[in-house]
């Protein structure tokens, strides 16, 4: 009789340990994705800060590096800002990339050449300008 | 892979910084613009090697098109409208970036920003900061080019409750976006895009011709911080230290802009100088004579002296004098004069410009020289030549607190021996004010234009 009550009594300690073990097992589980969500939101999060603290940084080398720029050059410095500003080419080439012609891909070639008129007048004419500076002629 | 295509992002981005730094001096700006084309060079290639990237000959098409309609232009444009082709610049790249900005809402695959229809808040809100900067920046510029080219009045366009209309405008754009935002609708980005085009116009037609240069830099400014917005969107480091260097440059060169014209940033945006100027007309009532000369006497003046300085203004350039006036330094030369040139900063129509069009016409850079480096010598000065210049040398400036252009920094071709200007009439300048300087007893004024003078000039030193 004892014996009997001993097995039954260790059928429900089992089967309690087994629902235990589920629920566990779903709890980890819910913990997990809690937590790659928590991750994912921080990471989106910690990316855009990345990028910010480049913005902010680049600002300031942009400032001193302009400030030392001479003002005889000033009007070269607007002909290659115009080209460098135009590396937005790279958006731009990354939407004229895919195969499947969309919408997207012609405003991405659209894009392209505008960029490329930019890139490429604003090189050459900072260079037309930059070889009329010429020194006094040491005779 | 990645990993190289960013370190090939930060090389480049390098390289950009080393090209603006080259500009320091003329003699390592060449190469300084030579490393800048190898930043584009590197940031395309390792774009092109990007998987997204299958059909090349789209690209190839596209660059090919731009690349030979930027280079004709770049090789033809004559250097007294390098402003006009600057703002056709600045109103490329703005425009680019809303077309980016589009692709990217259309096509959100591409760029890794999430899946059509299901794109995360903060991209949208980068992807129309973007769109918005940039069509700002190229409706803007067209208008700064219309204006430059003379294909839409100088003067000011102003009309009541303008300032109110544009507040309407940028609430309705700020509510625009926030919805766009929150229901990622492509009619909404559609209509947002319109009205920020609209915007563009209106916040420049208000500013008058004399503060372009002022706008031009603002607006190569905007195309900068439009590229951040961009690099935002699309998560490139490239685009945004990039569009950081050239909103740091366009800032600056506007500041030193508004600083050489004594005009507060607020009062150029708001607009309107050049119609208030018109009142500022003032007449003393007592009849004043101005000394006009002849060639001759200017030629024997200036052989005679040992110090002369030259202050070209925007006029010259008009009259495309350039090269008389350079010719006209060098029989100086011969005699044994000394001979420099005094520039303005807003000498031309944009910064820098008088510089590159002295340049042009062979003057050596080493005899150019800035206002507070040559101030000071102008009481040691013989004779100044002022050609084609008017506000910039005008006393007043210093000293009557009434005048419109009072505290703006000028030459002081006051202080100098002998004062001649070359010039049309006795008209005022730019700003509309009288010039004191013409009718004191060291002024003599040569009447005419600055071509036919100078040439005058010349004949007569040569014979």
């Amino acid at each position: 009789m004892k014996g009997h009550d001993v097995v039954g009594n260790a059928h429900g300690v089992a089967d309690m340990a087994e629902t235990l073990a589920v629920n566990t097992k779903v709890l980890a589980n819910d913990v997990s994705m809690l937590s790659s969500q928590t991750q994912e939101v921080v990471s989106s999060g910690s990316e855009f800060w990345l990028l910010m603290t480049i913005f902010v940084l680049a600002c300031f080398v942009g400032y001193y590096v302009v400030w030392k720029v001479t003002p005889a050059l000033h009007s070269p410095l607007m002909a290659v800002t115009n080209a460098i500003s135009s590396v937005i080419i790279v958006g731009a080439l990354i939407a004229t990339g895919p195969i499947l012609v969309t919408t997207s891909k012609i405003f991405g070639f659209i894009a392209v050449i505008l960029s490329s008129i930019a890139i490429f007048g604003g090189f050459v004419v900072s260079h037309r300008m930059l070889s009329m500076f010429k020194k006094k002629k040491v005779r | 892979m990645i990993g190289i295509s960013l370190f090939a992002y930060l090389v480049a981005g390098i390289f950009f910084i080393m090209a603006l730094r080259g500009l320091s001096s003329p003699e390592t700006a060449r190469k300084g613009n030579f490393l800048g084309v190898l930043g584009m060079l590197i940031a395309g290639v390792t774009t092109l090697t990007e998987p997204v990237i299958k059909d090349y000959s789209w690209i190839i098409y596209g660059i090919a098109i731009g690349g030979i309609i930027g280079t004709v232009i770049a090789k033809k444009v004559k250097m007294t409208s390098l402003p006009q082709l600057v703002a056709i610049f600045n109103s490329l790249v703005g425009l680019a970036a809303v077309f980016i900005a589009f692709s990217a809402f259309l096509l959100p695959e591409a760029y890794g920003i999430g899946e059509s229809g299901n794109i995360s808040v903060g991209s949208l809100v980068e992807m129309s900061l973007g769109m918005v900067i940039g069509a700002v920046t190229f409706t803007g510029s067209v208008v700064a080019f219309a204006k430059l080219q003379g294909l839409l009045t100088g003067n000011p366009i102003i009309f009541p409750l303008q300032q109110l209309l544009n507040l309407i405008f940028a609430i309705t754009i700020i509510l625009l976006l926030v919805l766009f935002a929150g229901n990622q609708s492509g009619l909404v980005f559609a209509i947002l895009a319109l009205v920020t085009l609209i915007f563009g116009i209106l916040i420049i037609i208000p500013i008058g011709g004399a503060d372009m240069p002022v706008v031009i830099s603002m607006l190569n400014s905007y195309s900068g911080f439009a590229a951040v917005g961009v690099g935002f969107t699309l998560h490139n480091s490239l685009l945004i230290i990039t569009g950081a260097l050239v909103g740091a440059s366009g800032a600056i060169l506007s500041y030193i802009m508004c600083k050489a014209m004594n005009r507060s940033f607020t009062s150029v945006i708001l607009g309107g100088f050049g119609a208030e100027a018109k009142s500022a007309n003032d007449d003393d009532g007592d009849e004043k004579i101005a000394k006009a000369g002849s060639a001759e006497d200017v030629a024997f003046i200036m052989k005679n002296s040992s110090k002369v300085i030259i202050v070209p203004g925007y006029g010259m350039a008009v009259a495309q004098a350039q090269h008389a006036v350079r010719e006209m330094a060098d029989l100086l030369k011969k005699e044994g004069v000394e001979v420099k040139y005094a520039i303005h900063p807003v000498a031309g129509r944009m910064p820098g410009h008088m510089n590159v069009l002295l340049a042009e016409a062979n003057v050596p850079y080493d005899e150019v020289f800035e206002l507070e480096d040559i101030n000071s010598e102008f009481s040691s000065t013989d004779v100044v030549c002022v050609i084609g210049a008017n506000d910039v040398v005008n006393p007043k400036a210093k000293t009557d607190e009434g005048c419109a252009i009072y505290g703006m920094p000028v030459l002081d071709v006051d202080k100098a021996k002998t004062v001649v200007f070359i010039k049309r009439s006795l008209a005022s300048g730019y700003a509309g004010i009288d010039n004191p300087l013409f009718y004191a007893d060291k002024t003599l004024m040569l009447f005419g234009g600055a071509k036919k003078m100078t040439e005058e000039i010349n004949r007569s030193m040569e014979g």
